[in-house]
Order: structure tokens, then C-alpha cells, then sequence
């Protein structure tokens, strides 16, 4: 049985939602992906969030998801994962043939949160990595370098990855870091944890995603337009930091093969429009590139130089700014991606649009300490 | 299969060990602190409790006063559209008698913790809070509390107020039982015309299949 998207809510990414509380920007999105998908609240079968209870700072944080969404008394299900997986949790129900329309929500407010990277370090192995006392934002480094040795890659080439995105933000109104950087301001910025640098990383940013999924006939009877799920999978590695393969994103590997397959996509470079791919890091972009079969080992850097994956080139990468340019919206982040490829893939997409885009995909990674991510074809 | 088991193998661990550090221990400190930002709904909620003032929200779809107030109506989804100014009285929906301490030691005096359904807002629209002036005993707590018990809100003095729930001391039996009666709270009418305002009412008009108008 076929899935497809036929509601979108975003709410602005902003680095501050001062006026909101989670509740309102919850809200604010999900009222829009009901009017864009035609719908109210009581026409959903089955609800589906993603949340991680340290960012929100209240212990089963499951309780608290139902009300901005009209989910009151409804089935409600709410997973610890990153958005896509999410997504896929969402059309695995639909699958099943007891819903007809399935809701998807997730949220970011790491404004709200005062000590970010004491929550990444909660997530640090406590008996062999945690007594160390580093700051988590080592592991981004251990993985570029490993990374920039085996491709033998440099830190200007993730840094051109850095200005790409963050220009391509320019152009999006819905992002929270638009900038004109250059790949020199990029290498100039303050170090992290070397060869990591500031604007290496994406900033975060706060908003809301909802988006409404159906069953085909449902979905043909809701729109004109559906853009169907036509391959989804997702995969994890292991958690220890000394055994995880640093120079590739095996799980993102495995999670493409899964999408692809179902997609039917044997050749992605040629078949693919656009891609939003996860750049919570600089370099990450780049390995996922490589994991995703869009460029073959070693070449992703250069073909990143020469605008391959510019917005107007053969295949447009992070039209949207991507997490560098957008913002890093946590767990959200994945569902944004989303959003964004079904915009283009509607041709709603404004100054980003990939002129003609048929066939998109998007790939997140759950971040630090994490090796866990998944990936979703869609197409019209 | 167990039964047959005569010696368990292994050693049990005692407090003693762990503190003398004789096995592996690690402590962490977790700095999980936040600054949430309470939002259109509660920061007026809020500010108004400084005012020694309560209030809810009115939803049109629904004709609900809800209390705590939010911008949104979780049955219909529609935006609550006006404040509402509600009592500071209003009757014990359900209580408990706590006596179990953090550490699960016993409290001298039992603290009780209630759902009071505040006169204004709409039924079922409850708030949680604390009794107090109900005795010390449990004895006397449930000699003198009742579910469906008018009481009305303590304050701290103005000074003292934070724009915080424990604005409010607690909740004490009204002496006066006729004070409480919808309107004689001398919260000024305004529920009354609130409800009056309008033109849809019920569940019907809301399409929202839950609850009473």
C-alpha cells in the first residue's frame, strides 16, 4: 500500500520563539498542515511525535503531545528517534489498513535550554566515556578528522560546504541563519574541537513541523498533488565511540540501500532532483553525500567545489540551506527536510525551487554521540 | 528449575561497599536546566496571579472557559478568542491525603493535594492545588473535607507574590457556603456575560464530539 504526504505545517525557524510556548508553535504548525491538507483534526486516524525528554526538560514527555495537535483521545505514539524515522513509524501504520490518515509532528526549542551540551554529554557513555569530562563536541571532531584523512579532504573543503548552504539560506524566508560566509570566514572561526570549528556546526534553531500522511485513495481524494512515499528505511550503528566506523556513515548507507530498493532507484545521481542531506556538521554533509551514492568516495569534495550539488546544479543538495542554513531543529530536523522536498516537489518552493524537481529525497542523522539515521525517497 | 538451586553463586552488595568505594561507582551531575518560555496563554495567566487574579480562556467553538488558559481549544482546535476573569473560589472535585515524604519517610502533617474546579470557569475545568485550614490529623482531614466542598483561594500577600501557581497558598473551606454559588464570588458577573456572548454554542456547533457545551 502506498503513502503519501498531503499536509505540510511549518512554523518560522527563528534562533529565539520567545512569544511562543512549545504549545503555540505546535499549534501554529499543525493548523497550517491541516488547511493544507484539507482536513480537521478529528479526520486523523492515528498521531505519531517525535521527542527526547532532556531537550524538553519534563520526564515522559509523551504525556504532554496530544493537545496542540486536536489529538485528544486518540491514538498517539510518540518515539525517542530522529523525524524521518518518525515518518516511517507513521507509514508502517498506515500500512497496516486500520488508518486512513496518520499525523506526524515534531518540535525544537534548545532556546529554552540552558546548557545544551551537558545534555550531549548525558547522552556519553556514563562508566567509559563520561568520566573523561569532555565536552561531546569532541566526537564531531574524532569523526572529521577520520573522515578528512581517509578522503584526504581538507577543512576548506567542509568549510565551502558551510558557505554553500548558508547562502543558499539567503533565499529561504522560512530559515533561521541566512548568511553570506565565506569559506575563509568559515576557517577563521573560533576551534570547537579541532579540526571542528564554530561555523562548522549548525546552529540550532527553534520551530515546529507537522506533516499529514494517507493512504493513497485517501490521498487522491484529498489533493491533486500528493507526493508519495516511495521508499523509506532506516539503520544504527553501535553507540561505542572505539568500535563505530569513523570514515563512513555506515547507517546511512544501509538506510539508502532500504530506501532505494523500495524506490526502485538503482542510479539516485541521475534519478534524484534534489536532496536534502544532513549537515548538523560540515564534514557530515560530505560523508553522507558519499553513504547516499551521490558522489563515489573521494569525490564529493571536489564535485561540491565545482557546483554540482550548487542549487542550479546537476543535482541540487540542501536547496533550503540545510541545517546550517536553516537551522538545527534537534529531532525535528529530519521532518523539516521533509517539508522542504515536498515544497519543491509541489514547485511551492519559491526562490529555492529546483525548477521541474520530480523526485526528492532527504536523509538525517540523530547527531551526537549518535551513529543512527534514516532516509526517505519521495516523489510525485 | 530454580528450586533445584541450593548456592547462588556471587556476592550480594551492602551500602558499605559502595561508599568505601570497593566497587566501580561513577556519579554525574547532569546540568539540565531550562528557561521555558510559558507563551501567550500562561505569561498573562501568570502576571494576573501576581494581581491575585485568575484567568481562563473562552472558546466560541465550544462556549468553554478553560482554566489554566491557552490560545487554543484541544476539542475543537479553533483559537480561544477572549479572557476570561474567573473565581477564586470553587469545590473539591477529588483529594488526597499525602503523608510519604521524598525519601519515603513519614510527614508529621499530611499535606493535601486537590483538584478544585474554580466557579467561572467551565465544568471539569480544574486546577491543581492544596488544602489547607482542614486539620492535622487524617482523622480530622477526612472528617472535614468532602468531595464537592466549596473553598476559596488564600493568597500571599501582594509583596510576596511571584507570578507563580504558589501565588496561592492553598485552598480553604468557605465558611460562607452561599458565597459560592456562580456569580457570588464577587468576581464581577463577567463569566455571565462572557456565556451569553455566542451566537453557536454546544457540541454540535463545534463538531468536536466531546464533552458538554
Amino acid at each position: 500500500m502506498r503513502v503519501a504526504i498531503v499536509g505540510v505545517g511549518a512554523t518560522p525557524l527563528r534562533s529565539l520563539s520567545t512569544c511562543a510556548s512549545f504549545r503555540e508553535l505546535v499549534y501554529e504548525a499543525a493548523v497550517r498542515a491541516y488547511e493544507d491538507a484539507g482536513i480537521a483534526p478529528k479526520d486523523v486516524d492515528t498521531f505519531v511525535a517525535v521527542s527526547e525528554d532532556y531537550w524538553e526538560g519534563t520526564a515522559i514527555f509523551d504525556e504532554y503531545v496530544p493537545d496542540q495537535l486536536g489529538a485528544v483521545l486518540k491514538p498517539v505514539h510518540t518515539i525517542c528517534a530522529d523525524g524521518i524515522t518518525a515518518l516511517g513509524a507513521a507509514v508502517m501504520q498506515l500500512q497496516t489498513g486500520r488508518f486512513r490518515i496518520a499525523v506526524v509532528e515534531g518540535h525544537a526549542k534548545p532556546s529554552n535550554v540552558l546548557y545544551p551540551s551537558h545534555i550531549e554529554a548525558f547522552a556519553l557513555d556514563p562508566v567509559f566515556v563520561r568520566p573523561l569530562g569532555l565536552n561531546p563536541r569532541f566526537v564531531a571532531g574524532l569523526g572529521m578528522r577520520r573522515f578528512l584523512a581517509e578522503r584526504d579532504y581538507t577543512e576548506l573543503d567542509c568549510a565551502r560546504v558551510v558557505a554553500q548552504n548558508r547562502r543558499h539560506a539567503l533565499d529561504n524566508p522560512w530559515a533561521a541563519h541566512p548568511a553570506a560566509v565565506e569559506p575563509e570566514d568559515v576557517l577563521a572561526s573560533e576551534p570547537l574541537a579541532e579540526p571542528l570549528k564554530e561555523l562548522d556546526v549548525a546552529p540550532y534553531a527553534d520551530g515546529a513541523v507537522v506533516l499529514v500522511l494517507a493512504t493513497e485513495e485517501v490521498a487522491r481524494e484529498l489533493r491533486d498533488d500528493p507526493v508519495f512515499i516511495r521508499g523509506i528505511g532506516w539503520a544504527q550503528d553501535t553507540p561505542d565511540l572505539g568500535q563505530q566506523d569513523w570514515g563512513r556513515a555506515v547507517y546511512c548507507e544501509l538506510a539508502a540501500a532500504r530506501a532505494y530498493r523500495m524506490a526502485g532507484i538503482r542510479d539516485p545521481v541521475r534519478e534524484l532532483d534534489l536532496a536534502e542531506v544532513d549537515d548538523t556538521f560540515s564534514y557530515k554533509e560530505l560523508q553522507h553525500l558519499e553513504a547516499l551514492g551521490l558522489a563515489r568516495p573521494g569525490d564529493a569534495a571536489a564535485m561540491l567545489k565545482e557546483g554540482f550539488f550548487s542549487r542550479c546544479g546537476q543535482l541540487p543538495v540542501n536547496p533550503s540551506g540545510g541545517n546550517l542554513g536553516a537551522g538545527y531543529l534537534l529531532d525535528a530536523s529530519g521532518l523539516r527536510q521533509v517539508a522542504e522536498v515536498v515544497w519543491q516537489l509541489r514547485g511551492e518552493a519559491g526562490a529555492c525551487q529546483v525548477p521541474g524537481a520530480e523526485v526528492g529525497l532527504a536523509q538525517s542523522w540523530r547527531g551526537i554521540p549518535t551513529a543512527a539515521g534514516a532516509v526517505a525517497v519521495l516523489a510525485r | 528449575m530454580s528450586v533445584h538451586i541450593r548456592d547462588y553463586p556471587g556476592i550480594p552488595l551492602k551500602d558499605r561497599d559502595i561508599g568505601e568505594g570497593r566497587v566501580l561507582t561513577t556519579e554525574w551531575h547532569v546540568k539540565a536546566q531550562y528557561a521555558w518560555d510559558t507563551g501567550a496563554a500562561l505569561s498573562r495567566f501568570f502576571r494576573a496571579l501576581k494581581e491575585g487574579k485568575i484567568y481562563g480562556r473562552w472558546c466560541p467553538g465550544c462556549d468553554r472557559i478553560v482554566v489554566p488558559p491557552r490560545m487554543f481549544c484541544e476539542w475543537c482546535f479553533r483559537p480561544t478568542v477572549r479572557w476570561v476573569e474567573v473565581c477564586d473560589t470553587g469545590r473539591v472535585n477529588t483529594f488526597s491525603v499525602s503523608y510519604v515524604n521524598w525519601d519515603a519517610s513519614r510527614s508529621a502533617v499530611p499535606r493535601v493535594p486537590a483538584v478544585i474546579e474554580l466557579d467561572g470557569a467551565s465544568p471539569g475545568m480544574g486546577i491543581m492545588h492544596l488544602l489547607g485550614e482542614v486539620g492535622d490529623t487524617l482523622e480530622e482531614i477526612l472528617r472535614r473535607v468532602k468531595v464537592g466542598m466549596p473553598v476559596r483561594a488564600v493568597w500571599k500577600p501582594p509583596a510576596e507574590r511571584q507570578g507563580a501557581i504558589t501565588d496561592i497558598l492553598y485552598f480553604a473551606p468557605c465558611r460562607d457556603e452561599g458565597a459560592t454559588e456562580p456569580g457570588g464570588c464577587g468576581c464581577g458577573g463577567a463569566v455571565g456575560a462572557d456565556r451569553a456572548a455566542p451566537t453557536t454554542s454546544g457540541t454540535d456547533a463545534c463538531g468536536c464530539g466531546g464533552g458538554e457545551g
